[in-house]
């Protein structure tokens, strides 16, 4: 057989493939069953409209903050990375490995439960509170790296260039060096970001009040009430509502950053 | 006060002495004497690799000296007394890669040291800018980026940008060597404009006809020594050393 018949036959049998699985999924599945369970009017009408006042809002709230949060503290620790005082760059080193290596459903726990009962401590904002601050750790340890290999992508000459015209090592680093760093490092940021949107839903494990839930809590608990999965399907169209266009965002900054060099 | 400025109009406005500079084992510096009177222009040539860019940034301290004196109008920059980033408000600096700052306009790229390390107003600081942008004919393109200017416009905007700090003299290394050839001479032609307004420069360059015709004086280094040094006829037409003589056979 000819190469190009061989190819021609391959690519029709992976067609014949995908025709005769998608047939049996439609044959076969129990479309009824899947509609009332997955699907139910009645159960998405009630889910509304807390699941976007309250759940998608509390989801949203609870990422910009510890995403704030995780930037202001992820520059510290990727400044200090980059000290020249080892004993900070011994700290950050540390605390980065540490974060990093930890699940985030662990560090959420601890700050909500653990931490409060070894140090009889209140934390602010009730277990949500504690919750959020477990997230802003978590994320700072990943932004403090992108954001230290931002800042060493920055070339030599620009840092060079701001001292020899006599500003100080600070405002070098504020006007010259940080606004490019943060530039080289805008899409692997907004990934983190959207990693940081899914995040919020371990938010769950300090336990939230009614009004605290975001929309993986508040799905968990309709769909309990209402023996359902409809408002597992409602959180997961929120979600990619509000991630997909992130994604596409950092695909278009990549591109434009490969056309750029 | 006053008497002390007078003292210092008879100094250098460079003087190296004794410098040394290793990278490592590397010993690129072996021991320079050097100096650049007030309102000379003093042109740095060598082959590849002879330390001249490493003589020049050890004159404004981007390279820590190993050992020896670097006096800038009289002052010890290797003292850790001295305030290093006034002293290098004093001196211009132009690098071979322009290193302009690609996330500001041209206009906020000469005036953000002028605000930031002069405290100039931002009036002040813009009147300054935009006269030295006139000065060195980009006039017109001060709300330009430098991505969209050609490498011999940012270049003098480069220039533009140390020229802002109103310096006491000008570094310059190799700042033609990343031009393409029809770009030379725009930026030849503000540094000679420069010289010309007895501005004291230090030129590190390749450019034999410029170090003729604007150097008062050219030195030649290899292997971290000054070889030779003299009037630029001399030097260049006449060197006494085998190894000049060999250096400019190669580049004449
Ligand atoms: N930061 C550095 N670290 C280590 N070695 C260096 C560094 N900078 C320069 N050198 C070495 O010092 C030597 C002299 O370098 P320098 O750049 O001063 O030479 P140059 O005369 O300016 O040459 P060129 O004409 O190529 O610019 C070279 O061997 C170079 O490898
Ligand atoms: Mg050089």
């Amino acid at each position: 057989m000819k190469p190009s018949a061989r190819r021609r036959l391959f690519r029709g049998v992976l067609y014949a493939v995908f025709v005769i699985v998608l047939a049996a999924v439609i044959l076969v599945a129990d479309w009824e069953a899947i509609q009332t369970n997955f699907f139910n009017p009645q159960v998405a009408a009630a889910a509304f409209p807390d699941v976007i006042i309250t759940a998608a809002k509390n989801t949203i709230i609870y990422t910009a903050i510890a995403f704030v949060g995780g930037l202001i503290l992820g520059l510290i620790l990727a400044l200090m990375k980059l000290s020249p005082v080892a004993p900070y760059r011994w700290v950050a080193t540390a605390y980065v490995e540490i974060f990093r290596g930890l699940p985030a459903l662990l560090v959420i726990f601890g700050f909500a439960f653990a931490v409060p009962i070894a140090f009889d401590w209140r934390p602010p904002g009730g277990s949500a509170g504690a919750g959020l601050i477990a997230l802003i750790i978590v994320s700072a340890a990943y932004i403090a790296e992108t954001l230290r290999a931002g800042i060493e992508a920055v070339p030599a000459g620009q840092r060079e260039a701001a001292r020899s015209l006599g500003m100080n090592p600070s405002w070098t680093m504020v006007s010259v060096v940080l606004p490019q760093a943060f530039r080289i490092v805008t899409p692997p940021l907004t990934n983190e970001l959207v990693i940081l949107i899914k995040d919020t839903s371990l938010l769950f494990i300090a336990g939230m009040a009614l009004g605290e839930r975001e929309l993986t809590t508040f799905a968990r608990d309709s769909v309990s009430q209402m023996a359902n999965a409809t408002p597992l399907v409602i959180a997961a169209l929120m979600y990619l509502i509000i991630t997909l266009p992130l994604t596409q965002l950092v695909a278009k900054l990549e591109r434009h950053n490969k056309r750029g060099r | 006060m006053a008497a002390d400025n007078l003292l210092q109009k008879d100094r250098p406005a460079i003087e190296v002495r004794n410098l040394c500079k290793n990278f490592g084992d590397n010993e690129v510096l072996k021991g320079i004497d050097f100096h650049v009177d007030q309102g000379e222009v003093v042109c740095v040539i060598g082959p590849s690799g002879s330390g001249k860019s490493t003589l020049l940034r050890c004159v404004n301290r981007l390279e820590e000296p190993t050992s020896g004196t670097v006096l800038v109008e009289g002052v010890d920059i290797t003292d850790p007394e001295t305030d290093l980033d006034k002293i290098r408000t004093r001196i211009g600096m132009v690098f071979q890669q322009f290193n302009l700052f690609p996330h500001l306009s041209v206009l906020r790229n000469l005036t953000l040291a002028q605000q930031r390390a002069k405290k100039r107003s931002k009036a002040e600081a813009e009147e300054i800018a935009r006269k030295n942008l006139e000065k060195v004919g980009l006039g017109n393109r001060e709300n330009a980026y430098p991505a969209q200017l050609s490498g011999g416009q940012q270049q003098r905007v480069a220039i533009a940008r140390a020229l802002s700090m109103n310096p006491d003299m000008m570094l310059f290394d190799e700042p033609t060597s990343a031009l393409d050839p029809e770009l030379v001479g725009d930026v030849l032609g503000v540094m000679r404009q420069l010289a010309d307004e007895g501005m004291t420069m230090m030129v590190v360059t390749h450019e034999m006809g410029f170090a003729r015709e604007v150097g008062d004086r050219v030195v030649f280094m290899d292997g971290g020594v000054v070889v030779e040094q003299g009037d630029p006829k001399e030097v260049l037409g006449n060197p006494q050393h085998a190894r000049t003589q060999a250096f400019l056979s190669k580049v004449l």
